[in-house]
C-alpha cells in the first residue's frame, strides 16, 4: 500500500466548486420553497448560510493531505454521528439549525503555566488556518474523505505551556440540554468528555477543526471548534468543545466509560481487533452508492508511517 | 397491499426516482428499512388474533396469512440486502460473521424458522396438517422472540426503540398468556363443579 497522502494533489481530486454552489443553490431554492409552504426554520438557515460562505479559505496542506476525491459538502455535514442532536446520523443536521456557537468561550486548565477562560476569537487569533483532507473511519465501519480547515492541535497546546505532569488532555464538549435536545436523554454520560495522551495530543496530525470546505463548520458538525484525529475512529474527535485540560492520569472518555469492551481509550483505527458486534477489517465508504464493494480497513486508517511509532511495544489487542 | 408500499419506496429509493430517498448510506438505510418492516409486520401479524377476539371481526383472520408472508418478505429483502449489497456475496466473510456475532446467529435462526411457516402456510397444507399446523405455527412466538432480541443487539447505546417493540411484543404475548391461564381456570372450575355435583347430589 503507498502511503496515503503526499504532495501530489491535483485540482481536480476536489469536488470543483462550481459543482459545489450548484449544490447549495439548489438546497437554498429548496428551503426557500421550504419558506414558503409556511416552515419557520429555512429563513435563519438561509442567513447562516450566507455566513459561512467561504469565510474559512484557506491553502491545502499537502504534506498532510490525501489524494482520495473527498465527499460532497452535504454528506459530510448531512450525515454523521453527534448524540447531543439525536442518535441517529440525519439528527444532527435536523436537530442543530437553533444552537449557538457565537459567543464561544473556552476554558483552559490543569497542569499548565497559563490558565483561563479565553473567548474563541483570542483562541484563534495567532494560529494560521490551513486546510487538510483526512480520512475519516467511523467506528460504526463507515468512511468518508473531508476537507477540513483548521490548525495542528499543538501549536495550539503549546501556548498554554503544559507543566511535566501533563501527561493527557481531555476536552469537554458543551453540556446544554436547552441547546442540545439530545442531551435531555441520558444516552451517554454528558457532558461528553474525550482525551489524547499528550504524544498523540502533539503528533502534527492531531487537528483543531474551525471549518470545512473552506466554510465555517456548520452547527452539526462540531461548531465552532472541534477535535479530528485520523487515525483514530471518529468518536474520539470531539465537538463543541468547551473546555481543554492538562491532566496526569488518563481521562474518563465518554464511550469508553459507557461500554468498556466495545470502545477503548486508544480507539485506534485496526482491522485486525473488531468490535464484538461487527467486523473492523472493511468498511462502507460513503457516496459509493448501492453497488460499490466494502474497501479494506487500513491500520491506523492508513497513517501508520506517521503514528504506528507512537505505540510501540503496546498490545494494540489489549489497548485497543 | 398497502404492506408493498415500503418495499415500493425503496425501490424508488434505490433507483432515485420517486419521493423516497436512502440517504448517504444507502445500504445502510435499506437494511435498517427492511428490518423494522419485518418487525412491524410480525407484530401485526401478532395483533390479528387479539384484536379479532376483542372486536369479533372474524373477517380479520384473512389479513394475518398475508401479513405473515409479507413478514417473511421483508426478512428475505433484509438479508438479502445485507448478504449481498453490504458483504457482496463474500461466502466466506458472511458465514464467518454470522457464526462470530450473536445477533447475526439469531436473526438467521429467525429467518429458517420463518420457511417452514411460509411453506405451510396454503389452505391445502393447513387442512392437511390440521392440529399439528397449529402446533407448528406456534412457533412464530419463537421468531418474534427473536427478532426483539436480534434487534436489541445490534443497538449501539440508544435502546429506546426496541424497548418500544419489546413492550409491544410483551402486551401480544402477554395478552396470550392471561387468556390461556383464564381457559385453564375455567376449566379447572367446571371440572371442580362436576366433581361436586356428582358427590352433592348422589345419583338416585
Ligand atoms: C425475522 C428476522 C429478522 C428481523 C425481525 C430483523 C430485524 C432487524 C431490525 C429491526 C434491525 C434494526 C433496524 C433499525 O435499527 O432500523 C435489524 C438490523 C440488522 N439486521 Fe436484522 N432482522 C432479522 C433477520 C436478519 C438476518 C437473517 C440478518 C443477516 C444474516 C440480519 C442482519 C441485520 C443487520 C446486519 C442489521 C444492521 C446492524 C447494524 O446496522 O449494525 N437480520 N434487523
Amino acid at each position: 500500500m503507498s502511503r496515503p497522502y503526499g504532495p501530489h494533489i491535483l485540482p481536480s481530486d476536489i469536488t470543483p466548486e462550481a459543482v459545489f454552489m450548484d449544490r447549495r443553490r439548489v438546497l437554498a431554492q429548496g428551503l426557500a420553497a421550504g419558506a414558503l409552504l409556511g416552515a419557520a426554520t429555512p429563513l435563519t438557515a438561509l442567513a447562516a448560510d450566507a455566513a459561512a460562505t467561504d469565510r474559512y479559505k484557506a491553502p491545502r496542506n499537502a504534506r498532510y493531505s490525501v489524494t482520495d476525491t473527498p465527499n460532497s459538502y452535504e454528506e459530510i455535514t448531512g450525515y454523521n454521528n453527534f448524540y447531543e442532536f439525536g442518535t441517529d446520523k440525519s439528527d444532527p443536521a435536523a436537530n442543530a439549525r437553533n444552537f449557538k456557537p457565537t459567543p464561544w468561550t473556552v476554558t483552559v486548565d490543569g497542569e499548565c503555566e497559563v490558565k483561563g477562560s479565553f473567548a474563541l476569537e483570542d483562541l484563534l487569533s495567532p494560529q494560521t488556518l490551513e486546510e487538510r483532507v483526512y480520512r475519516m473511519r467511523c467506528v460504526e465501519a463507515w468512511s468518508m474523505v473531508i476537507p477540513w480547515v483548521g490548525f495542528p492541535l499543538a501549536e495550539l497546546l503549546k501556548r498554554y505551556k503544559p507543566t511535566s505532569k501533563a501527561k493527557y488532555v481531555a476536552f469537554t464538549t458543551l453540556n446544554d440540554a436547552k441547546q442540545m435536545p439530545g442531551q435531555r436523554e441520558r444516552v451517554l454520560d454528558w457532558p461528553y468528555v474525550e482525551g489524547l495522551r499528550i504524544d498523540e495530543a502533539m503528533h502534527p496530525l492531531t487537528l483543531l477543526a474551525v471549518g470545512v470546505y473552506g466554510k465555517v463548520l456548520p452547527n452539526q458538525s462540531g461548531a465552532p471548534l472541534r477535535l479530528v484525529v485520523p487515525w483514530k475512529y471518529g468518536f474520539k474527535g470531539i465537538k463543541s468543545i468547551v473546555r481543554i485540560s492538562f491532566v496526569e492520569q488518563q481521562p474518563r472518555t465518554s464511550w469508553s466509560h459507557a461500554a468498556p469492551n466495545e470502545y477503548g481509550f486508544y480507539a485506534n483505527v485496526n482491522p485486525a481487533v473488531d468490535h464484538p458486534r461487527w467486523s473492523q477489517a472493511s468498511e462502507r465508504h460513503i457516496g459509493g452508492g448501492l453497488l460499490a464493494k466494502r474497501q479494506a480497513t487500513l491500520p491506523f486508517n492508513g497513517y501508520g508511517a506517521e503514528v504506528a511509532s507512537l505505540y510501540q511495544g503496546m498490545d494494540l489487542r489489549r489497548f485497543f | 397491499m398497502v404492506a408493498l408500499l415500503p418495499a415500493l419506496g425503496l425501490l424508488g429509493g434505490a433507483l432515485q426516482v420517486g419521493p423516497v430517498h436512502l440517504g448517504a448510506d444507502p445500504v445502510r438505510t435499506l437494511i435498517h428499512e427492511c428490518g423494522i418492516w419485518t418487525l412491524r409486520l410480525l407484530w401485526l401479524t401478532l395483533l390479528i388474533t387479539p384484536l379479532r377476539e376483542l372486536t369479533g371481526l372474524n373477517d380479520l383472520l384473512r389479513l394475518r396469512r398475508m401479513l405473515g408472508l409479507f413478514a417473511f418478505f421483508y426478512a428475505l429483502l433484509h438479508m438479502a440486502a445485507w448478504v449481498w449489497l453490504d458483504q457482496g456475496l463474500d461466502g466466506a466473510v458472511i458465514v464467518s460473521e454470522v457464526i462470530k456475532r450473536p445477533y447475526l446467529a439469531l436473526g438467521m435462526t429467525a429467518v429458517l424458522l420463518m420457511v417452514p411457516l411460509a411453506v405451510t402456510s396454503t389452505n391445502a397444507m393447513m387442512r392437511r396438517l390440521r392440529k399439528r399446523w397449529l402446533v407448528l405455527h406456534r412457533l412464530i412466538y419463537v421468531i418474534a422472540l427473536l427478532g426483539i432480541w436480534h434487534f436489541w443487539w445490534q443497538v449501539k447505546k440508544d435502546i429506546r426503540e426496541p424497548l418500544v417493540y419489546a413492550l409491544l411484543l410483551a402486551l401480544l404475548l402477554g395478552y396470550r398468556l392471561v387468556k390461556a391461564a383464564a381457559i385453564r381456570r375455567a376449566k379447572a372450575r367446571s371440572a371442580l363443579a362436576t366433581a361436586r355435583g356428582k358427590t352433592a347430589a348422589p345419583a338416585p
